[in-house]
């Protein structure tokens, strides 16, 4: 029996691998994601069938609970929506580890506690999955914007941050000295400060840093389950776990390069609070600004040769993609070669631009990402900015007192033309002056991105 | 010493898993990365398997209410994820698709 659960295991481990193995090109994508459900069903059943039906009851209500809301939600999001969607399941999953290692505390507080091995795992998958679960809630509260996006500060943050790690750490110990058997209401103070301690340490980390923090909480769900592994003494989680937090650590690490910025300045740093203190204003409206109408723009993309555009979050919140897509054909039409180049912290989370494009049926071999889109901005009539803002600013590359200088952007500047669609002159999240809007080669079309492309693609069309 | 050596085993799976996953992951492009990040977050809905192992070692002995409902929220959490998870992933993979040959 404990045999065949664990050849069943292997080959559900060997397909999680093949199938991430396969997520390496779009084409074997699908059928890789297809790979990991076979083996995490053949996973499921064979522990299924060790339990030998204890317990059934509850496991049919949580598959039939969890099962529905899972997969209607899913069903359901939208795709603009994907970073907060995501947030969500990845806190599922720290939730449940936290609470397994919660169940596990009480069997073994009405025992004479257990060896070190278990104790010390314990312990950490529950503090890593209580901040991975009200880290997520927090991060998807503040992508659905049921909560400001903003980074919230207050003074002595780090200060309570840093007293609150202390507690958890000395509970922690307490735990581990008494193999398990501290009191519950001591336990329970130990779940309350991690829960507490991953609501603080999202809090202060605003909207356009959310692609870091959505990676690293992955990286912290896949660390609670292999936590959790050695917990209750499977392999499988401990192997399922290490993909995760690599994977996730991995995409962390890309991302603050992506931003030239150390991870510790993403999570302490509060970015952009200390240029929002002036509002709405930021460079003071009319230097020598551009801005031209739907026809001219019109006129400039249809007898191009090659337009790139360069999507970005106003994209998404203007649920422009598809007008996006339609504009592309337009052009296509009339023979404009049409690219699109992709910023890697483009959006609230990696890859979010390249999926809202696959959505409207955008081919992916058109998505070039920075290091290949930025050669052929020299040799591009128009460059299409939408909803771009930090990723565009060549402050970046010159300007040493700027927060974002160091950080590698798209070379937009470098095309013969720069059309920026922005809804206001209000500065970017971050706060900071774009010297882009002010080129003599930029020009604005203000307004709401997805009416600014529907005006483009019919002034296109009307030529 | 039974136990170290047992230890030391599990470390060990850990740590060729980790250099596994470094290794497969960075061959994943940027434009899939979405689509990576749900599907290992449905993979470590594999912690849905831990809840009901742990389940079903707790329900083999006399429970209370309390630890029932804890049960049963484990169980829902993980499933969510296990079953949320590949279901937003496997929509977001269908639409990506290589350009149209001949005119669609």
């Amino acid at each position: 029996m404990s045999i065949a659960l664990s050849l069943a295991n292997l080959v559900a481990v060997a397909l999680f691998i093949y199938g991430l193995h396969q997520l390496n090109s779009p084409p074997t994508a699908r059928a890789g994601n297809r790979l990991a459900m076979v083996g995490m069903a053949i996973a499921l059943v064979s522990s299924l069938i060790q339990t030998q039906g204890i317990g059934w009851w509850a496991i049919l209500v949580g598959v039939i609970l969890g099962g529905a809301i899972g997969i209607v939600a899913a069903l359901r999001v939208k795709m603009t929506a994907m970073p907060q969607m995501v947030a969500l399941y990845n806190g599922a999953g720290g939730g449940a580890a936290a609470l397994i290692s919660t169940l596990e505390f009480f069997v073994l507080a009405s025992g004479n506690g257990e060896n070190a091995v278990v104790s010390v795992s314990l312990v950490l998958s529950a503090i890593i999955g209580c901040l991975s679960f009200a880290g997520s809630i927090i991060a998807f509260l503040k992508l659905q914007e049921l909560m400001t996006g903003r980074p919230i500060t207050y003074p002595g943050q780090q200060v309570v941050n840093a007293a609150i790690l202390l507690a958890i750490l000395g509970l922690a110990g307490w735990f581990i000295a008494t193999l398990g058997t501290m009191p519950v209401l001591a336990f329970l103070g130990l779940l309350l400060c991690s829960l507490l301690l991953g609501v603080l340490f999202v809090l202060p980390i605003g909207g356009a840093d959310m692609p870091v923090v959505i990676s690293l909480l992955n990286s912290f769900t896949g660390l609670a389950v292999a936590v959790t592994g050695f917990e209750i003494n499977s392999t499988l989680l401990i192997i399922c776990g290490a993909l995760v937090g690599a994977s996730g650590t991995l995409l962390t690490v890309m991302m603050g390069k992506a931003m030239n910025r150390p991870l510790t300045n993403v999570l302490f740093g509060a970015f952009g609070s200390g240029g929002g203190s002036e509002p709405a204003a930021g460079s003071g409206g009319p230097q020598q600004i551009r801005s031209a109408s739907a026809d001219d723009v019109a006129i400039m993309l249809a007898y191009a040769s090659k337009v790139i555009f360069v999507p970005g979050y106003g994209m998404a919140v203007a649920q422009a993609q598809h007008s996006v897509k339609a504009l592309g054909d337009q052009l296509e039409k009339r023979g404009v070669k049409v690219l699109y180049a992709i910023h890697p912290v483009a959006g609230r989370m990696p890859g979010h631009m390249n999926v809202l494009l696959a959505e409207s049926n955008v081919p992916y071999e058109l998505l070039l990402d920075m290091e290949d889109a930025n050669p052929e901005f020299p040799t591009t009539d128009v460059a299409l900015v939408i909803g771009a803002n930090d990723v565009t600013n060549p402050a970046a590359r010159n300007v040493k007192s700027s927060p974002i200088y160091g950080m590698p952007i798209l070379d937009v500047d470098k095309a013969a033309n720069v059309i920026v669609l922005k809804r206001s002159m209000r500065s970017g999240f971050a706060g900071i002056d774009n010297p882009l809007y002010e080129m003599p080669n930029t020009s604005m079309l203000f307004g709401d991105a997805k009416a600014s492309v529907d005006a483009l693609t019919a002034a296109v069309k009307a030529l | 010493m039974n136990d170290i050596a047992h230890l030391i085993q599990l470390l060990t799976v850990l740590l060729l898993a980790v250099f596994v996953g470094f290794e497969v992951i960075s061959k994943v492009p940027t434009t899939l990365h979405t689509p990576l990040m749900s599907a290992t977050n449905a993979i470590h809905g594999i912690v849905f398997i831990g809840a009901i192992v742990v389940v079903g070692a707790l329900f083999a002995g006399p429970t209370s209410p309390l630890l029932a409902v804890i049960s049963v929220a484990a169980l829902t959490l993980g499933a969510i994820n296990v079953f949320g998870g590949f279901a937003v992933t496997e929509r977001m993979l269908q639409m990506f698709k290589k350009k149209e040959g001949p005119r669609s």
